[in-house]
């Protein structure tokens, strides 16, 4: 192989694709970045088996073929070449180490066997369809900070998508939860998604997804079975492995009969709640609502280090009510927030807890309170 | 036993068994060999106290026709020996021996399952006596503590040496088992001191004799140095403590780290190490030694689903819950593998500690074998903040209700009033299941009930 990039397009590729490539891996060819020069392109991908990103990049190629070399490292040695490099990279007969030649540069890297490259074979696709990339950011953002950590409940590691019938409108709607909080975001259906299975997308594939939509204005192509999903941006393709597993009736955790309704300034109401938890310790990050007609107080009481109370003038007509929430899930949700207005709708002190933006947005988001 | 001259007087040298001054080699008022002499004797002040031979002294006390036989207290035919008398030393038993080799070595040994509740019971009388003493009690397992007995002089009438021998033999003659004492200045080197004459020992090391003393013993005496650590100051020639003692503490630093400054400090005699009473309970757990090696899941799920009701009891008892669960599984040839998990909110229920428990099995199940399989539960927080209740696994809740419903009647009724199910199920016998044929493990199921989602 032997062919002549480009610097600014190498390192914009390496950039996408060696994040998925884990710094840790126990299988050496994982460590590895493919490149294949075949007609007037060079071809990249990077795999963990469970994720795959490939991109294509003009080039100029001398001789085609193919080898794998360290993801990490060739991503460095790219990224500190001086711009405007033109680069070329040639296998050596040996077949052992690929040269990289950029000016006054010389970097040789060892090299793995093409053939050793893992394939993740993504199979038929059973539904297509194309997402405004702003849309499926948004769905992404809102949600996102909901996935479970928790590896014996796997089947909430990631976001789950589907499309639902709202009334007579059909909704692309993402959900995560941790079974502390749930977010839950729609946007209007793009054609083509009706009847898809409902996926879980992992969280490693959410956050590439996430950084692989540069561009808001552009949209985004999405095929889905029922144990694949593929994303193509542009000259940028995605393909992942889905959750085996099903994500819980999340439709039961959403409260529909809590009358008692609060609404009050989300910056406010946020910066109050960063106040009074400084006080909080490490662990219990409870921090105290106690509502009564227009006043809402916060506080925070650790034995270890001290308390800290702090009033509100909030819209709230309803009878008194003391409730405890986890101060980082009130600030993680009120950034969530797109309107300056907090809408919460609160039942009783152990009971789920409804909270909005005021009007319709299109994103929920419903919070555990806390023994406090 | 003579009861003793107003041991505030003693000053000097005294008698170990009547607690009276004696300068001779034998005491003159009761005649026993038994004394005690060291320049700094009335100046220390950090005791070790350990039990001698613990649960067959226990065992001993109780069968008096035990009292000339060798006696072993170890689990099962396959277990290992958890304490042997001093008998059974001679003929070269040693606790975590293997059963069987230990029967080999001494074939007329009388092995007695442990009776952990009595042993308990037992080491509670010995630390009530001792909190007598101080409150600075820091135990470090059933039947052996530090005891920092600084200042206590005036309201005991007695130097803390005076003290310790008299709560030694109050420990003999009330309970009826025998412990030794190590006495010093610091931690490290009370504890080496209660070693040396066992049992019924009392050793005197001042600080000042630390240098003599460590001088020819090997690295390994040294708190915090294991096998590996002596293999590696082997490889550089360091084989004593001597030899710690003239390096450079500096040097030994830049070397081994943190590690460098005990070595040199220790080496030489220093530690700072207080003597702390309330240190925390880090982990609770509970393991069990097949009587054959075991590979098949069913039956090692099995043993998970009672490891776990017992970790889960004392978590509950101690008012605590954890939200690190790990997994310890022994292979036939004794080598220890750990996998540990994170589960979001500590918990104390036998169903979430299980639940990962299980999970960390599975993908250990690949045809080895197992002798041992233990649960543990660590990184503790009080119960208050376990096991919340939850968004979307509703059951959990019901499986919690369930689980302290069970506890209720099993404090009313005894320990095995309520059981699971799965713990008739008969055992998977390796002959019944060849390992060609064994059923792979069954792809996890859901906690929650699953309505909604995929088909």
């Amino acid at each position: 192989m032997k062919v002549t990039i480009e610097r600014a397009n190498l390192v914009k590729a390496l950039t996408h694709v060696h994040r998925v490539v884990e710094r840790r891996n126990t299988i050496p060819i994982l460590s590895n970045v493919l490149i294949r020069a075949v007609g007037n392109e060079l071809r990249l991908k990077a795999t963990d088996l469970d994720l795959e990103v490939t991109e294509s990049i003009p080039a100029v190629v001398e001789t085609a073929g193919g080898t794998t070399v360290p993801a990490h490292m060739f991503h460095d040695i790219v990224r500190k070449l001086p711009e405007g490099a033109q680069i070329e990279l040639a296998t050596r007969a040996d077949g052992a180490t690929l040269d990289i030649r950029a000016g006054r540069s010389r970097f040789s890297l060892q090299m793995l066997p093409e053939s050793d490259f893992p394939d993740l074979t993504a199979g038929a696709f059973t539904h297509t369809f194309q997402v405004p990339a702003a849309q499926l950011k948004r769905l992404i953002d809102r949600t996102q900070f909901a996935i479970s950590t928790e590896e014996t409940r796997y089947y909430l590691n990631g976001i789950f998508f589907h499309a639902v019938e709202a009334g007579s409108d059909l909704k692309f709607r993402a959900v995560a939860t941790d079974g502390h909080r749930l977010a839950q975001a729609d946007v209007v259906a793009p054609h083509g998604c009706e009847g898809m299975p409902g996926i879980i997308v992992p969280r490693k594939t959410v956050g590439e997804v996430q950084k692989l939509i540069e561009n808001p204005d552009a949209s985004v192509t999405m095929e889905v079975s029922d144990s694949k999903i593929r994303l193509t941006f542009g000259e940028v393709v995605l393909t992942s492995k889905l959750i085996d597993g099903t994500f819980p009736d999340y439709g039961r955790v959403i409260p529909q009969g809590n009358d008692k309704e609060l609404k009050v300034d989300r910056d406010e109401f946020s910066a109050a709640v960063d106040r009074v938890s400084t006080v909080s310790s490490e662990r219990g990050r409870a921090v105290k609502l106690a509502l009564s007609e227009g006043k809402l107080v916060l506080s925070v009481n650790n034995p270890d280090s001290g308390s800290a109370t702090e009033e509100l003038a909030v819209d709230y007509d309803q009878d008194p009510i003391d409730i405890g929430f986890n101060s980082r899930y009130l600030m993680d949700i009120a950034s969530q927030l797109e309107t300056g207005t907090a809408v919460f709708r609160l039942a009783d002190a152990g009971a789920p807890t409804l909270i909005s933006d005021i009007g319709e947005t299109g994103a929920l988001y419903v919070l555990m309170p806390m023994r406090v | 036993m003579p009861s003793g001259a107003d041991p505030s007087h003693i000053t000097g040298p005294f008698c170990r068994d009547c607690l009276t001054p004696a300068t001779a080699p034998r005491c003159r008022a009761c005649g026993s060999p038994r004394l005690l002499k060291h320049p700094q004797l009335h100046e220390l002040a950090i005791a070790h106290v350990d039990c001698d031979a613990f649960y067959a002294s226990v065992e001993k006390r109780d069968d008096p026709s035990l009292a000339d036989k060798p006696v072993i207290v170890g689990g099962g035919k396959r277990g290992v020996v958890s304490t042997c008398c001093y008998i059974a030393r001679i003929h070269g038993v040693r606790s975590a021996m293997p059963m069987f080799k230990a029967l080999a070595a001494c074939p007329d040994a009388v092995v007695i399952r442990p009776d952990m509740e009595k042993y308990g019971r037992v080491g509670r009388e010995v630390r009530r006596l001792m909190l007598e003493l101080t409150p600075q009690v820091e135990p470090l397992s059933i039947d052996e503590a530090f005891m920092d007995l600084t200042g206590t002089e005036a309201l005991h009438r007695a130097s803390p040496a005076v003290s310790l021998a008299r709560f030694a033999r109050r420990v003999e003659c009330e309970i009826g088992i025998t412990l030794s004492v190590g006495l010093s200045g610091n931690k490290f080197l009370a504890k080496i001191a209660s070693d040396l004459e066992k049992p019924r020992g009392f050793s005197v090391i001042a600080p000042s004799e630390a240098m003599d003393f460590l001088r020819d013993r090997p690295v390994s005496f040294i708190w915090g140095v294991g096998k590996a650590t002596q293999a590696q100051l082997e490889r550089e020639g360091i084989r004593t403590c001597g030899q710690l003692q003239t390096a450079d503490e500096a040097q030994l630093m830049r070397r081994y780290g943190v590690l460098g400054r005990r070595l040199a400090r220790l080496s030489r005699g220093i530690d700072d190490r207080v003597v702390e009473p309330d240190r925390e309970t880090k982990s609770i757990s509970a393991e069990t030694t097949f009587d054959a090696d075991i590979s098949d899941f069913p039956t090692l799920e099995k043993t998970l689903y009672s490891l776990s009701e017992k970790v889960s009891g004392r978590l509950k008892k101690e008012g605590v819950g954890g939200r690190i669960v790990t997994l310890k599984l022994k292979t036939p040839d004794f080598r220890q593998l750990t996998r540990a998990r994170q589960i979001g909110d500590p918990t104390q229920l036998a169903d979430r500690i299980r639940r990962a428990a299980i999970d960390l099995l599975r993908r250990e199940i690949d045809g080895r074998r197992f002798r041992l399989i233990g649960v543990g539960v660590s990184d503790l927080e009080p119960a208050e903040r376990c096991d919340p209740p939850d968004l979307v696994d509703r059951d959990a809740e019901k499986r919690a209700k369930a689980e302290r419903a069970m506890d209720q009647l099993r404090g009313k009724f005894g320990g095995r009033a309520v059981e699971l199910g799965i713990a008739y199920r008969p055992d998977v016998t390796e002959e019944a299941t060849p390992q060609r044929d064994r059923p792979m493990p069954q792809r996890r199921d859901n906690a929650d009930k699953p309505v909604g989602g995929r088909r």
